[in-house]
């Protein structure tokens, strides 16, 4: 590299005798650039924006630490990443249909939605359920209808994603008995149980109990997972939610990480070796429409998980400092107005996935803003993915934006500044404490009114919002979820509970209640209430009386 | 000096999903246009936004709803609301709520439906000029 006196010289140079006459000329469009997140965005990167790096220090070659440009050594060119569609919605019956029509489209995994009934723990009998059942995903009550969703599905081979966090421990162990009655041994099962109940007091909001029991069921299942479904994602550490409630990308990537903390904390003090548990933890993050930003973020992402684990935790698996992750694009990026244009904007904000390394993912369809996406959306969604990974050329090699300054310099930006509120959270104790307090929550919260304000000022621009307004658009044709399903799936529960050994389940849920106030492992005791058909509102109900409800501290 | 009675909105979000991004932003808006605001919290039944409303004494209650439960929770309150005598509280909101569906709550009651793309103004704007205390009399 060149002397950096004489960059600095040249550079100088340039801005008096080549910037200056055209400034005067033609002014830039605007004083300031920024990203989606008010990161500022200088004028032009150059050599000297990157002088401090250090290429085997904070770079690594694809496949090593920091793994900065990568977890794999051929990237894309050995596996392309796992087109994972999220679907669900209606009876167990109307979704395994779907994820069929899925699979014969070549998507590669499978993504289970629940519908809010089951994401909160209640049956679609209970009189809280009434107007949700089937609406935004598939419900789920007893094992019965997990049985349904997954017939004609071998599971060993497909693998699979469980978009669950409360009652997490409890689909699992539905899984796990699906595999079992197929004849699949569960050393041949892989999946994701989100279980991610952090970022639901920050962001999300699905939660049932406090933060301690929670983190108990949480490392219960850690730990039974690691004996026993060795495959198994226990937690999809999400940064997804926290962007979706209105967050910055800094602060995407510092609560999620800040929350990956809290989870490998939790499993040490539960008594695990740190390298017994988090080389199955993984991370979902968001795809947002700032492009580079979003590219910055993902390298980031991977660089300070690597050095948190092996500097703080004293990981000495490379696989627990590996940041693997899915990713999926903004659904608070699309727009009701002139929805096919959301096209585009997944496009771009996959590619930008793609180009940070991610391991699986997931494209909006088109008419997410109006409803649950029909057949036709969702092929599109999905060939926009294998648009990118069979004709745009961006999966030929590993980390093509390693070494642009600009990235490089974003990236060190982003780092800085995650940095710093991770500081900040450690001082107040931790992640629990800090959530206790409202700090990341408020801190979204500001975030997402600024956001708000800024469009109305048309600071930033949305097509079709604030901008090349359509007046008179023609609505398209949106999926509706029959008012019918309520009525079906209340008859299915009631049969399923009508029909099996009333006093087998009295007895699973006695023993689990049991366990529930003591110290054992809860997994085992979940596993036998839900073999005996006892249902998921019946579970979390035992749960509720032993561990309490957590209620909103309503701050605005 | 007669001046005008400040309103009071109570911002509810009712069923049991937790999606609070436009509920706070749109009661931060009313906050700062200068109406008192009542939040709720999440996780409500109707039943419980309806006892919320009669004893904060609101002028409206402005429901967030994203799940596709509106149809139920809309008018869920508003009957609600009738068995209370409190049918002078008006009730609008937004979420994920297809056009088709509109019509339909109107005629059940609800004054008004902000979709995807509204602006704060728009609302602030609209409460201002279409909701009136319910306490004009006093």
């Amino acid at each position: 590299m060149a002397d950096v006196k004489d960059l600095e010289r040249q550079l100088a140079q340039w801005e008096e005798e080549t910037l200056k006459p055209t400034l005067e000329k033609r002014p830039e469009r605007q004083e300031h650039f920024s990203t989606i997140s008010n990161h500022e965005i200088r004028r032009l990167y150059t050599p000297l924006d990157v002088s401090g790096l250090d290429y085997e220090r904070d770079l690594g070659n694809p496949g090593e630490y920091p793994y900065t440009r990568g977890i794999h050594p051929t990237m894309y060119r050995g596996k392309l990443w796992t087109m994972r569609q999220f679907a669900g919605f209606g009876t167990a019956k109307d979704s395994n249909a779907r994820y069929h029509y899925l699979l014969s489209q070549g998507q590669t995994g499978l993504s289970v939605a629940f519908h809010m009934p089951t994401i909160m723990g209640y049956d679609s009998d209970h009189d809280r359920s009434r107007g949700e059942v089937g609406k935004t995903g598939v419900s789920i009550d007893t094992l019965e209808d997990m049985e349904t969703l997954f017939q004609g599905i071998p599971l060993d081979q497909v693998t699979t994603s469980m978009t669950i966090n409360a009652p997490a421990t409890i689909l699992f162990s539905m899984y796990l008995a699906v595999a079992k009655k197929q004849g699949v041994s569960w050393d041949r099962i892989g999946g994701t149980t989100q279980n991610d109940i952090l970022k639901e007091y920050i962001a999300q909001k699905s939660w049932i109990y406090p933060p301690k029991p929670s983190m108990r069921l949480i490392t219960d299942m850690m730990s039974f997972a690691k004996d026993h479904v060795p495959r198994w994602n226990t937690i999809s550490i999400s940064g997804y939610h926290i962007r979706e409630a209105g967050s910055t990308a800094v602060q995407e990537l510092a609560f999620t990480l800040a929350d990956g903390i809290g989870y490998v904390e939790a499993g040490i003090e539960a008594g695990m070796d740190v390298d017994d548990f988090a080389p199955r933890l993984s991370f979902f993050f968001n795809a947002h429409n700032d492009f580079f930003e979003e590219i910055a973020k993902y390298r980031a992402a991977r660089r300070i998980w690597a050095r948190i684990m092996k500097e703080r935790f004293g990981a000495k698996n490379p696989k627990s400092m590996m940041c693997r992750f899915h990713t999926q694009t903004a659904g608070c990026s699309l727009t009701a107005q002139q929805p096919y244009n959301n096209v585009v904007r997944t496009a771009v904000q996959a590619l930008a996935a793609v180009l940070g390394g991610t391991q699986s993912l997931h494209t909006n369809s088109l008419d997410e803003t109006l409803a649950l996406p029909t057949e036709e959306t969702v092929r599109i969604a999905l060939r926009t993915q294998q648009i990118i990974a069979q004709e745009s050329g961006v999966a030929a090699t590993a980390d093509p934006f390693g070494g642009s300054y600009f990235v490089e310099s974003l990236t060190d930006e982003m780092e800085a500044q995650a940095l710093t509120y991770i500081e900040n959270i450690d001082q107040m104790g931790g992640i629990i404490e800090a959530i206790e307090k409202g700090y990341p929550q408020k801190e979204i919260g500001n975030a997402a009114y600024l956001y708000q304000k800024q469009l109305e000022t048309r600071e930033k621009i949305i097509v079709g919002i604030n901008e090349y307004i359509e007046e008179n658009e023609t609505p398209i044709e949106t999926l509706t979820v029959d008012e019918e399903v309520e009525k079906i799936q209340i008859e299915n529960v009631r049969r399923a509970k009508a029909k099996r050994d009333a006093g087998k389940v009295q007895k699973s849920l006695q023993k689990l209640e049991q366990a529930a106030r003591g110290p054992d492992n809860l997994m085992p005791y979940i596993l036998e209430a839900v073999e005996s058909y006892a249902s998921l509102g019946e579970i979390c109900d035992v749960f509720r009386d032993a561990f309490g409800e957590y209620v909103d501290p309503k701050w605005l | 000096m007669a001046s005008e009675k400040t309103l009071r909105i109570l911002v509810a979000k009712p069923g049991l999903d937790g999606h609070d991004r436009g509920a706070k932003v749109v009661a931060r808006a009313l906050r700062d246009a200068g109406f008192e605001v009542v939040y709720t919290g999440l996780h409500q039944t109707p039943k419980m936004i309806v006892s919320a409303a009669v004893d904060e004494d609101v002028d409206a209650v402005s429901l967030s709803v994203l799940s596709g439960a509106h149809m139920y929770l809309f008018p869920e309150v508003i009957k609600l609301l009738k068995e209370k005598g409190a049918q002078d509280i008006q009730v609008f909101g937004g979420g994920i709520i297809p056009d088709e569906d509109i019509p339909k709550l109107e005629k059940e009651g609800v004054a008004k439906i902000f979709t995807p793309g509204a602006t704060l103004k728009e609302i602030t704007s609209w409460v201002r000029e279409n909701i009136r205390s319910t306490k004009e009399a006093g």
